[in-house]
C-alpha cells in the first residue's frame, strides 16, 4: 500500500508538472503547429491560387472570442459554429483574394478580463482581424486593446454604445439604443396599441439599454407607458407580479426587450392568469419557438423586430440554416447570423481594401478601416447593409409576426 | 535562543520579499528582450491584483482565524470607489497623483466597509462568520448593480431604478449606470504599480504578523479564553486584522477597476465564485503562510490561461490538477511521503559534504 502512495504520488506529481510545462510550452507549440498547417494551407492556397493571381503567400489569421463556457455559452457556441461555417464555405469558393483563411475562437467566459487574456492569446497566435466579441461588456474592454494595437474588430453582437467608440471598431447587429427607438417608432407609427406595459432585466445590458430608450424615445410618439416593471438574473423565474400589475393599469400591449427564456415563461404565466395582451419583443425573442416544453400556441400574435428569422423563405437563409443543421444539429439564431455575416463583411471588406496577409496588423486595419464604409452586403440579417465611419450598421429593423407558430412579416 | 529564532523569521520574510523582487527583475528583462508573449504580458497585472487579494484573506483566515467568504465584496467596494472617483476627475489633474488619490480611496472605502461590517460580523464565530460575510458579498454586488449616478452641472444625482429617473441636465454624464456598470475607466494600472503595492501589502501585513499586534491576534486564533483572560482586547484586534485585510483587498479592486475599461459587477468578477476563489488560493498556499498564498495565486491564475489548447475540457481539467494539487499538498500521507523524501535527500546532502571534508 505504502509503495502504491509512492508511486501514485510519483505520478501526480509528474502529471502535474507535466501539465504545467505544457501549458508554458504550449504558446510555442500552438504557433509551431499554426505554422505548419498554414504551410500546409499555403502550399494548399498557392496551388489553388496559380491560376488566378498566383502572388498571395500565407493565409489570413481571424480570431474570434466568445463565451463557449458558462451561462452565456449558447450564444458563444453560436457565433463560432456559424463563422466556422462561413470560412468554411469562403474557404471552399477560394478565400479572400484567392488567400485562405484560418479562424481561431477562444473561450471567455463572458467575463471581461478572460476576454482580454482571450485576445492575448489570440495576438500570440498570429491573428491579423478580430470578429469578436460576442457580449457586449466583454466587448468593450477588448475594444480598448484593439485600439491601442490597432487591429481590426468587427463583433457580431456586441450591441452597447461602447462596444464601436473607437474607429477600428464596426458591429453587425443594432445597438441597444438603435433597437429601442426603433420599437417605439415602429408601435407609435402603426397605432397597435396606446397603454404600453414594459417588463424588463434591470441586471442584464442588453434589456436595461433597450428599455431605457424606449422610454426617451415613448415621450414623443403617441402611447402612454402604464407600467415598467423589473427582474433580475436571480429572481427569473416567477413574472405574476409584474403581469398583474400590467393587467392592472390596462395596457393593451406588453413590450419585452428580453431574451427567449424568460419571455416564454411570461407567455406561459400570463395564459393561465387569462392575461391577453399583445406581446412585442426584440431580437432577443429570436428562439422561442424553439423552447422545450413550450407550447407555441401560446406565442401565436407575438410580435418580435429581429433581423433575422431561421424560418425566412430566401435562398440564403436557406441554405444557411439547411448547412448549419447538418453540421452542428441545432437550429441557428441570430447571433449565428451574425457572425455569418460578419465574416462575410470582412470577405467584402477585405476584397475590396485588396489586404495581402504579408500585411502587418495596423496597415491592414487602416485598410479594412476604409474598406469597410464602402461596402454593401446583401446578408442574413439584411439586404443592402452598408457601415458608416461610426462602426454602426445601416440595415433595416424587420418586424414579424408570429401566426401559426411561423414568423410572418408585417 | 531567542536571537536565533528572531533571525529565522526575518530570514523567512526576507525570502518572501526577494521572491517577488527576482520575479520582477525577470519578468522586466523578459519584458526589455520582447521574449514575452502578448497573454503573460496581459496576465501581469490580474497577477498581482490576485496575489494581493490572497495575500489580504491569509491575514483574516490564517492569522486572525476567521473563514471571511466576503472578500470580493471588499474588493468590489474598492474598484467601484476608486473608479468612481477616477471617473469623474479624469483630464482634471495629472494622471499619477489620480491614480494616486484613488489607491487611497481605495484602500479607505475598504477599510471603512471592514470596519462597519466587522463591528456586528466579529461577534460570530466559525461557520455563522463564514455565512455572514458571504452574505454581504452578495448584498455589495447586488447594491452596485442597481445604483445609479449620473453627474451634471447642478452636482450629483442618485437613483436606485433607472437612469432616466436621474433627470440629468443637458450635459449630463452618467457615471454609474447600474447594471451596466462604470465603462471608460482610465488605464492606469501596470505591473511595476502592482508588484510595489505588493510589496506594500507585504511589508504591512509581515510586521503585523511579527508585531505584538499580530502575536495578540494569533493568540486569540490559538485559544480565545485564554488571550481574554490575559486582558487582550479581543474586539479591537479583530477588527484592527479585519479591516487591514479588507483595506489591501479594496487597493486590489483599485488594481482591477483600471485594468479594464469595463467595470461590471458581475457573479463571476465580485460574486461569491471570487470569494471562494480566493480561498482556494489561500487553502492552497497554506493557511497562514503569506509565500505559499502568493505561489498558489499565481499557479493557478495561469493554469487556466495555459491550458486554453485544451479548449472547453481545460475547466474540466483546471478541476483535476486542482483536486490533485490539494491531495499532493495537504494529505497526511503526501505530506509524510514528503518528509521522508526531504529526509533522504538532506543526509544524502549531509554525507555528501562529510566526504567533501
Amino acid at each position: 500500500m505504502k509503495k502504491f502512495n509512492k508511486i501514485m504520488s510519483v505520478v501526480m506529481a509528474s502529471a502535474m508538472t507535466a501539465t504545467l510545462f505544457a501549458g508554458c510550452g504550449n504558446a510555442d507549440a500552438g504557433t509551431q503547429a499554426a505554422d505548419s498547417s498554414s504551410e500546409a494551407n499555403n502550399a494548399a492556397s498557392e496551388s489553388e491560387a496559380s491560376n488566378d493571381t498566383a502572388s498571395s503567400s500565407g493565409v489570413f489569421k481571424i480570431g474570434g472570442i466568445g463565451p463557449t463556457t458558462g451561462s452565456a455559452a449558447v450564444y458563444g457556441t453560436a457565433v463560432q459554429n456559424a463563422a466556422q461555417l462561413a470560412v468554411d464555405e469562403i474557404n471552399a469558393a477560394g478565400g479572400i483574394n484567392g488567400v485562405q483563411i484560418e479562424f481561431k475562437f477562444e473561450d471567455d467566459e463572458c467575463d471581461a478580463e478572460k476576454s482580454v487574456n482571450a485576445y492575448n492569446t489570440l495576438k500570440d497566435w498570429g491573428m491579423q482581424m478580430l470578429m469578436g466579441t460576442v457580449t457586449s461588456g466583454c466587448s468593450v474592454a477588448v475594444a480598448e486593446k484593439t485600439a491601442e494595437d490597432n487591429m481590426f474588430q468587427l463583433t457580431p453582437s456586441g450591441s452597447s454604445v461602447d462596444c464601436v467608440k473607437y474607429d477600428n471598431a464596426f458591429r453587425v447587429c443594432f445597438s441597444d439604443p438603435n433597437q429601442g427607438a426603433a420599437s417605439a417608432q415602429y408601435i407609435g407609427e402603426n397605432a397597435i396599441a396606446s397603454k404600453i406595459a414594459i417588463i424588463y432585466d434591470s441586471s442584464d445590458i442588453y434589456s436595461s439599454g433597450i428599455y431605457e430608450k424606449f422610454v426617451a424615445e415613448a415621450a414623443n410618439q403617441s402611447f402612454e407607458i402604464v407600467s415598467a416593471e423589473a427582474f433580475t438574473a436571480d429572481n427569473k423565474t416567477d413574472f405574476s407580479v409584474q403581469l398583474q400589475k400590467a393587467k392592472d393599469a390596462g395596457a393593451e400591449l406588453v413590450f419585452l426587450p428580453i431574451y427567449y427564456t424568460e419571455a416564454s415563461l411570461i407567455l406561459s404565466q400570463a395564459s393561465t392568469m387569462d392575461y391577453a395582451p399583445i406581446f412585442f419583443g426584440c431580437d432577443g425573442l429570436d428562439g422561442i419557438l424553439n423552447v422545450e416544453n413550450f407550447d407555441t400556441a401560446l406565442a401565436e400574435g407575438v410580435m418580435l423586430l429581429t433581423p433575422f428569422a431561421a424560418d425566412a423563405e430566401d435562398e440564403l437563409t436557406q441554405k444557411f440554416v439547411s448547412a448549419y443543421k447538418e453540421k452542428f444539429g441545432d437550429t441557428p439564431n441570430q447571433f449565428a447570423a451574425d457572425a455569418y455575416d460578419a465574416i462575410y463583411a470582412m470577405k467584402a471588406a477585405g476584397e475590396k481594401a485588396g489586404i495581402t496577409p504579408d500585411m502587418d496588423m495596423s496597415a491592414m486595419c487602416e485598410a479594412m478601416k476604409g474598406a469597410m464604409t464602402g461596402i454593401t452586403l446583401d446578408g442574413l440579417t439584411g439586404v443592402g447593409m452598408t457601415w458608416d465611419a461610426s462602426g454602426e450598421p445601416n440595415k433595416e429593423p424587420k418586424a414579424v409576426k408570429i401566426t401559426n407558430g411561423v414568423y410572418t412579416a408585417m | 535562543m531567542k536571537k536565533i529564532k528572531m533571525t529565522k523569521t526575518a530570514k523567512n520574510n526576507f525570502i518572501t520579499y526577494l521572491i517577488v523582487l527576482v520575479v520582477y527583475i525577470a519578468v522586466q528583462i523578459l519584458l526589455a528582450t520582447g521574449n514575452i508573449s502578448s497573454l503573460m504580458k496581459g496576465l501581469l497585472v490580474p497577477l498581482c491584483i490576485y496575489v494581493m487579494l490572497a495575500v489580504s484573506l491569509n491575514l483574516t483566515v490564517g492569522i486572525l482565524g476567521e473563514l471571511s467568504l466576503g472578500h470580493a465584496g471588499f474588493m468590489c467596494v474598492g474598484a467601484f470607489a476608486s473608479a468612481f472617483f477616477s471617473k469623474c476627475t479624469d483630464g482634471a489633474m495629472p494622471d499619477g497623483l489620480r491614480f494616486f488619490i484613488a489607491l487611497l480611496i481605495g484602500a479607505a472605502v475598504a477599510g471603512v466597509f471592514g470596519i462597519l461590517i466587522g463591528i456586528p460580523v466579529l461577534r460570530l464565530k466559525g461557520d455563522y462568520l463564514a455565512i455572514v460575510t458571504l452574505a454581504f458579498g452578495e448584498i455589495i454586488k447586488n447594491l452596485v448593480n442597481v445604483l445609479y449616478i449620473g453627474k451634471d452641472k447642478n452636482g450629483f444625482h442618485f437613483s436606485m431604478k433607472d437612469s432616466i429617473s436621474l433627470h440629468l441636465g443637458e450635459e449630463g454624464q452618467v457615471i454609474v449606470n447600474g447594471a451596466q456598470g462604470i465603462t471608460g475607466t482610465p488605464h492606469d494600472a501596470n505591473f511595476t504599480i502592482g508588484i510595489i503595492l505588493i510589496f506594500i501589502s507585504l511589508i504591512v501585513i509581515l510586521n503585523l504578523i511579527n508585531s505584538r499586534d499580530g502575536r495578540a491576534i494569533m493568540s486569540i486564533r490559538d485559544n480565545r479564553i485564554a488571550a481574554e483572560s490575559i486582558g487582550i482586547n479581543i474586539t479591537k484586534y479583530k477588527l484592527m486584522a479585519f479591516s487591514i485585510s479588507a483595506s489591501i483587498a479594496g487597493v486590489a479592486g483599485v488594481l482591477y477597476a483600471h485594468n479594464l475599461s469595463t467595470l461590471t459587477a458581475l457573479p463571476k468578477n465580485f460574486g461569491y465564485n471570487m470569494s471562494i476563489m480566493i480561498l482556494v488560493f489561500v487553502v492552497l498556499g497554506g493557511i497562514g503562510n503569506i509565500r505559499g498564498s502568493i505561489i498558489s495565486a499565481v499557479i493557478l491564475t495561469l493554469l487556466p490561461e495555459l491550458l486554453r489548447g485544451l479548449s472547453d475540457y481545460r475547466m474540466l481539467i483546471y478541476a483535476i490538477v486542482l483536486i490533485a494539487m490539494m491531495l499532493f499538498n495537504w494529505s497526511p500521507k503526501a505530506i509524510e511521503w514528503k518528509e521522508r523524501l526531504r529526509e533522504k535527500y538532506f543526509s544524502k546532502h549531509f554525507s555528501k559534504k562529510k566526504e567533501v571534508k
